[in-house]
């Protein structure tokens, strides 16, 4: 093969396709310390351990939510948090069915010599620090690349680099027993129409296959997160079908079908917006090998953050808002969702927020 | 899109769907004059216009095989002859829903500095030339680069040549109307295993697919023609199951979904071998987003071509020895042949010519 022999080929293969399960998602829970801070900032709660520690207890104690997921990305410190009777999350995730990952980047740094694009850091001493987090439990691993549109963006050096980080990434992973998600995140921001949308994914997208083979990388062993292909944050909106369209389209032209599964992020979609979208790609009928699925942070936690407000009493209220979600997004896998989810407070709400950083 | 666009995108991509019909395939009849001059000299024919008139004739004119064809690659002669009775062959083909295809290439030379890899040229007015093509009835065109494997083989250098040619190659046909089959050899000599042809089949199809995305070439109107994943020519040979599962999985790790069909060449395959393990292909019970069917040259003439050895006399047998295999292929691409097609020993000659040279 092209690609290289691990002891964890198997078990890689075997978690990478469990993941893209119909009916099944992942919640990105694996907010940063100071990102969790401006959730929780957002609705008057003190950013310390116990909060943080709070609210994702809310998130994986909410009753019939963990069916409707097969992966949770853990930021480190969650990976060894407890809930509040003592037993590790991880436990409680795996005994439900739901595999922790982990977010291994460092974040973004900028590339010298281009109008602010970035490249995304952490490959130092990667290979123990996935090892350390296999022993935790982890069983899949995340890294988000950033791209943006503009006038000149992506540059060339902007998407090699990002494709080759996210390549080293992805063996690094494999070596050491964690399913990679590969995140090239093309930031929605911009006057730019769907067509140019489309047009840089297909370009993204096809560098970040040939650096995964030239890598070799198991293909059957990873995930892919991208952005769905929509008009830019400042145009017009267009239905759930068109952007459905595009996005499967960029799909066919650049994912080889051993790529088990493709898990969208929401970007700075609402929640309602996420759902729908995802329902519309499921509803296609097209050629579709990988399954089509969901990796909301924002996009599932929103209504249940709000319905929280950081108190006891609310929680069970929260719990409530947040297995709505998840329900609507299981059946958008499905393409069943018939859009009647009861909306929580904030569900239409727009996430986005100009360029935003994590 | 990343892709290119232009007056013809519609046809193109409906004649490439065509062309991929199940239970249909190519018959790869392009040999140049010096070529087939060597065939007719295994027969003792002479090769003169008229000879190559009527071995085109005896396969265009037997009863039954157009059903199993949606293709017939011709070369330059070809395209303008006519039958005995004066109908173009073109429309001869065209009637009988057989889409004429045109070899476009003009060979392949050294490049100076490797151990004897090699680049293909043809670039030079190649859209002028495709558009008197086009008029004279072709519709796809066909362009072969060839690899080999070996200590050093293929270089990055012969790689990258290769997979930009016909990149270059591919959109100059789009532009002109023509679908254009993309086909990277990996030639069988050596004596290296399946794996080592699996990772060369991997790496270099990764690298064309890169060049095709650069190239804003538009998948959906495009084919794919390489080698199957088997033993080099020097090692033992495996059963079809192994080779359909190499070949299958190399594909599926390099092949985008919106490539409509992949049309495999025979290399030095004997007509039973080529038939029996594109039929395993077929049967294998894994996800396949393209169809795999045949574009054979001499695994669909080599018998047909013994049983003529230029006499008039002999054209009814010719014809239903042609037939046999056409039928043999058709069933294959739908997994459904059962073995033994000719009690010919021609049928199971191996067609391997060390080093060959087209």
């Amino acid at each position: 093969m092209s690609c290289f022999t691990t002891k964890f080929a198997d078990e890689l293969i075997a978690n990478a396709a469990y993941i893209g399960t119909p009916g099944k998602g992942i919640l990105a829970a694996d907010e940063s310390t100071g990102t969790i801070g401006k959730r929780l900032a957002s609705i008057n709660v003190e950013n310390v351990e116990s909060n943080r520690r709070a609210l994702r207890e809310l998130l994986f104690t909410t009753p019939g939510a963990l069916p409707c997921l097969s992966g949770v990305i853990l930021f480190e410190e969650t990976l060894y948090q407890k809930s509040s009777n003592g037993t590790p999350f991880v436990d409680m995730l795996k005994s439900a069915g739901v595999l922790p990952g982990i977010k291994v980047d460092k974040g973004t740094v900028e590339l010298a010599g281009t109008n602010a694009e970035t490249t995304t850091q952490g490959l130092d001493g990667l290979g123990d620090r996935c090892k350390k987090y296999y022993e935790a439990g982890a069983r899949f691993a995340k890294w988000r690349a950033v791209l943006k549109i503009g006038q000149n963006e992506p540059s060339e050096l902007a998407i090699h680099e990002n494709a080759y980080g996210l390549a080293r990434y992805a063996v690094i992973c494999q070596e050491n027993g964690l399913v990679p998600i590969v995140e090239p995140e093309i930031l929605v921001d911009g006057s730019h129409d769907i067509h140019k949308c489309a047009a840089v994914t297909e370009r993204v997208l096809a560098a970040c296959y040939k650096a995964l083979s030239d890598h070799h990388v198991l293909l059957e062993g990873t995930l892919l997160k991208p952005n769905m292909v929509t008009p830019g944050s400042e145009s017009a909106k267009v239905a759930p079908e068109v952007i459905a369209e595009h996005t499967v389209r960029a799909l066919q032209r650049t994912v080889p079908a051993a790529v088990p599964a493709i898990v969208f992020l929401s970007g700075g979609q609402s929640e309602e917006e996420a759902t729908r979208n995802l329902n519309a790609m499921n509803k296609l009928k097209t050629k579709k090998p990988w399954s089509l699925s969901f990796s909301f942070g924002r996009a599932l936690q929103q209504s249940t953050l709000k319905t929280w407000g950081g108190k006891e009493e609310n929680v069970k209220k929260a719990q409530e808002a947040f297995l709505v979600r998840c329900k609507a997004n299981s059946e958008a896998t499905l393409g069943t969702y018939k859009g009647d989810a009861k909306l929580g407070e904030g569900a239409a709400e727009s996430l986005h927020v100009k360029d935003y950083k994590y | 899109m990343s892709a290119f666009v232009g007056k013809y995108a519609d046809e193109l991509i409906k004649t490439a769907k065509y062309i991929a019909t199940p239970g249909k395939g190519i018959l790869a009849a392009d040999e140049s004059t010096g070529t087939i001059g060597k065939r007719f000299a295994s027969i003792n024919v002479e090769n003169v216009e008229s000879n190559r008139q009527a071995l085109r004739e005896l396969l265009f004119t037997s009863p039954g095989a157009f059903p199993c064809l949606s293709g017939v690659i011709l070369f330059e002669e070809t395209l303008y002859q006519k039958t005995s009775d004066g109908k173009p062959f073109v429309d001869l083909l065209m009637e009988n829903g057989v889409i004429p295809g045109i070899k476009v290439d003009k060979g392949v030379v050294d490049l100076a500095g490797t151990n004897g890899e090699t680049t293909t040229q043809g670039l030079d007015s190649l859209g002028a030339r495709c558009q008197e093509y086009y008029k004279a009835g072709a519709r796809f065109a066909k362009w072969r680069a060839v690899l080999k494997i070996g200590a050093t083989e293929p270089s990055e250098l012969s790689i990258q040549e290769n997979a930009k040619g016909l990149a270059r190659y591919a959109i100059i046909c789009q532009e002109n109307g023509l679908v254009p089959i993309v086909e990277p050899e990996v030639l069988t000599d050596g004596s290296h295993d399946i794996k080592k042809c699996a990772a060369v089949t991997e790496t270099v199809l990764a690298a064309v697919y890169k060049a095709l995305n650069d190239h804003h070439v538009l998948l959906e109107g495009t084919l794919l023609k390489p080698n199957m994943v088997t033993p080099g020519s020097d090692s033992p040979k495996v059963a079809p199951e192994v080779i359909a599962e190499y070949t299958v999985t190399a594909l599926r790790r390099t092949v985008p979904p919106a490539v409509p069909g992949i049309l495999f060449l025979s290399g030095g395959q004997s007509e039973e071998e080529a038939t029996q393990n594109l039929n395993a292909m077929n049967k294998l019970d894994v996800l396949k987003p393209w169809t795999l069917t045949f574009s054979f040259g001499r695994a669909l003439q080599q018998s047909t071509l013994k049983a003529w050895a230029g006499k008039t006399e002999n054209l009814a047998k010719a014809q239903a020895t042609f037939l046999t295999r056409c039928k043999a292929n058709s069933d294959a691409t739908l997994g459904k042949y059962t073995g033994g097609a000719s009690a010919d020993s021609a049928a199971s000659e191996s067609l391997y010519v060390k080093g060959y040279k087209y």
